[in-house]
């Protein structure tokens, strides 16, 4: 009876119980702080101050009735839309073409491209805001076609060429995105089989028909974790907005660092502004995390 | 492909060309403007040249100096913190658990908020008044009075130097270790199945596999990561910017905020520039030594 009482008896899976530990840890850790900017936007001003925090209390939406009607959200919203998105079709268009040549075509000076490319890639936007701020100022560049000064309805733009439009914002993070996209598409392209090209050109395909028609088209992969990681950098971006926009054409993460004030913060408005921020991507998250790993790790391992 | 002479470089034409207007015409800009002494604001005909003056006071200046030894100690609790952490989780979770997916997705959520966004949460929570990280340490504090002494009361997380020392490390490893468990995961992942069975039957276990057989074939993936976060040190700015300033005094004033505030706060562009320099030079050797162990080109590509 003993011995089958033991046999009976579960060995308790060690290994599988502090996995799941581990886990639901790492999950409170990785949640907790975003939960408590998403509860901080729904509370009142005397929640907010009051000395005993609440994890269940009555929701506002106060903050960004605020937000919305008192500050100039609307436009920022827009202009960080049309830089986000701008930079990242700009970025997939120019990476896609640079992509197909380094991969499909011989050169001269193809090596040193792709190397210089894969070298400057890491100068950080603080260098740029110093720098640009320079030229910008130095060398009159934003008066430098003294017709282009344009006058755009609320967020669309206001100011000369690059300097406080957002077509300046755009061109640095499509810059500042380039080498990554384009090695990554390279990679993609080397996996289509050059069959594929050569029987368009037999077909009496041009190379612009092939990249547009063959290419692209069988590329979805490539440019999906390509837009997620620019998307990333130019809708979060800080230090390069802050400098080279104006007070129409903010972008939401300067807006929201506004809320820093000398008498003290405020707090709710922020976080509104912070959750409205982190929306889009959570939902790029949800939908594509396989994707963001695909690119995180691209760099480190060979896929 | 059999092609026209000039065809690659016309497909390469636009991505180059934005490339040289957003990275390397700033990178030029900065050699020019650091031989100048000239103020933020004032026009370029005030500028004055001052050769090598500059340069000297580069390597004199204990601004500097300290902005960048306070790069480095920060730069090694992040960096060994993350590597240690993120190689330990990647260990413990390689197993398939049920619910990988939903873990997977929320372990990939704070590479994806913004950092400006993540600096503000962080302050918020360490908010010396209205705080949650005091009040729970006040409470615990109250409820077992012994660990007062250990702590448990409350702190002035970003009002003490090293105590904001301590805070913007820990909102660094909050985003960041998941990028470190994401790559070494990956690279966890597709180690080749039969050498681990191999090595399992003849009998080594789980300590002696990780430390003499999947450690070592993973060194190159490990390096990437630890170069890949060093590189980021350095260009970290956003997060420490919203939560600290710098401060207090200049505790927390890493390298890159010593160059934003010498461009906007004294408005010395000219040895701003200089320190954008000496900045881009470390940041490009890094990006070298980083091309030595992942040449994403190179591999698939005969350059």
């Amino acid at each position: 009876m003993a011995t089958a009482a033991t046999h009976h008896r579960r060995r308790i899976p060690w290994g599988t119980v502090s996995r799941y530990a581990a886990l639901i840890v790492l999950t409170l850790i990785t949640l907790a702080p975003v939960y408590v900017m998403f509860a901080t936007s729904f509370k009142e001003l005397v929640e907010i101050q009051s000395q005993v925090p609440r994890w269940i209390f009555m929701p506002t939406l106060s903050n960004y009735e605020t937000i919305i009607t008192q500050y100039r959200f609307t436009p920022y919203l827009i202009s960080s839309a049309l830089i986000g998105l701008g930079s990242t079709a700009l970025t997939l268009l120019t990476a896609g073409m640079a992509a197909f040549a380094l991969a499909r075509m011989r050169f001269p000076g193809r090596g040193l491209i792709a190397q210089t490319t894969l070298i400057i890639r890491m100068i950080p936007p603080a260098v740029l805001a110093v720098t640009v701020i320079g030229f910008w100022i130095a060398w009159g560049i934003g008066d430098i076609v003294p017709g282009i000064r344009y006058t755009l309805p609320d967020g669309l733009g206001r100011g000369n060429f690059l300097d406080g439009s957002q077509l300046g914002l755009m061109l640095f993070y499509t810059a500042l995105n380039l080498p990554f996209s384009i090695w990554l598409l390279f990679g993609f392209i080397r996996q289509i089989p050059v069959e594929l090209e050569e029987a368009a050109i037999v077909d009496g395909a041009n190379l612009l028909q092939v990249l547009f028609r063959v290419i692209f088209p069988l590329m979805g992969a490539g440019f999906a974790v390509s837009a997620i990681f620019t998307f990333r950098i130019a809708w979060n971006e800080f230090i390069l907005a802050l400098m080279l926009t104006n007070r129409f054409t903010k972008t939401l993460p300067v807006f929201a660092s506004e809320f820093i004030r000398e008498d003290g913060v405020q707090w709710g408005q922020m976080m509104a502004v912070g959750t409205l921020i982190v929306i889009p991507p959570m939902l790029i998250t949800f939908f594509a995390a396989k994707q963001i790993i695909q690119g995180v790790s691209a760099g480190a391992v060979k896929g | 492909m059999r092609t026209n002479r000039f065809v690659p470089y016309l497909f390469l034409l636009p991505a180059l060309a934005i490339l040289a207007l957003g990275l390397l015409v700033p990178l030029y800009n900065a050699v020019m403007l650091s031989f100048y002494d000239w103020n933020f604001g004032q026009p370029w005909s005030s500028a004055r040249f001052l050769g090598l003056a500059n340069f000297e006071r580069l390597f004199t200046d204990p601004t500097v100096w300290n902005s960048l030894r306070t790069t480095f100690v920060f730069g090694f609790w992040v960096v060994t913190l993350e590597m240690l952490i993120g190689v330990g989780l990647a260990l413990l979770l390689e197993k398939a658990v049920r619910g990988a997916t939903i873990f997977r997705t929320i372990f990939v959520m704070p590479l994806m908020i913004a950092p400006v966004v993540v600096g503000l949460i962080w302050r918020y929570l360490l908010d010396a008044r209205n705080g949650i990280v005091n009040y729970y340490l006040t409470q615990i504090g109250e409820a077992f009075p012994f660990l007062q002494g250990l702590g448990f009361e409350a702190q002035a997380w970003l009002g003490d130097p090293t105590l904001a020392m301590v805070s913007i490390i820990v909102s660094d490893v909050w985003q960041w270790t998941p990028f470190v468990f994401m790559i070494v995961l990956a690279g966890l992942q597709g180690l080749p199945g039969d050498v681990m069975e191999a090595a399992y039957i003849d009998g080594a276990n789980w300590w002696r596999m990780t430390w003499h057989v999947k450690l070592p074939m993973m060194r190159n993936i490990l390096l990437i990561a630890l170069l890949m976060r060093v590189i980021d040190v350095f260009r970290a700015l956003e997060v420490i910017f919203v939560m600290t300033g710098g401060g207090p005094g200049a505790s927390t004033r890493v390298l890159s905020l010593t160059l934003f505030q010498t461009a906007f706060t004294s408005r010395d562009l000219g040895y701003a520039s200089t320190i954008a320099l000496l900045l881009s030079v470390i940041l490009i050797l890094f990006s070298l030594v980083l091309l030595l162990f992942s040449n994403p080109m190179k591999d698939r590509a005969d350059f």
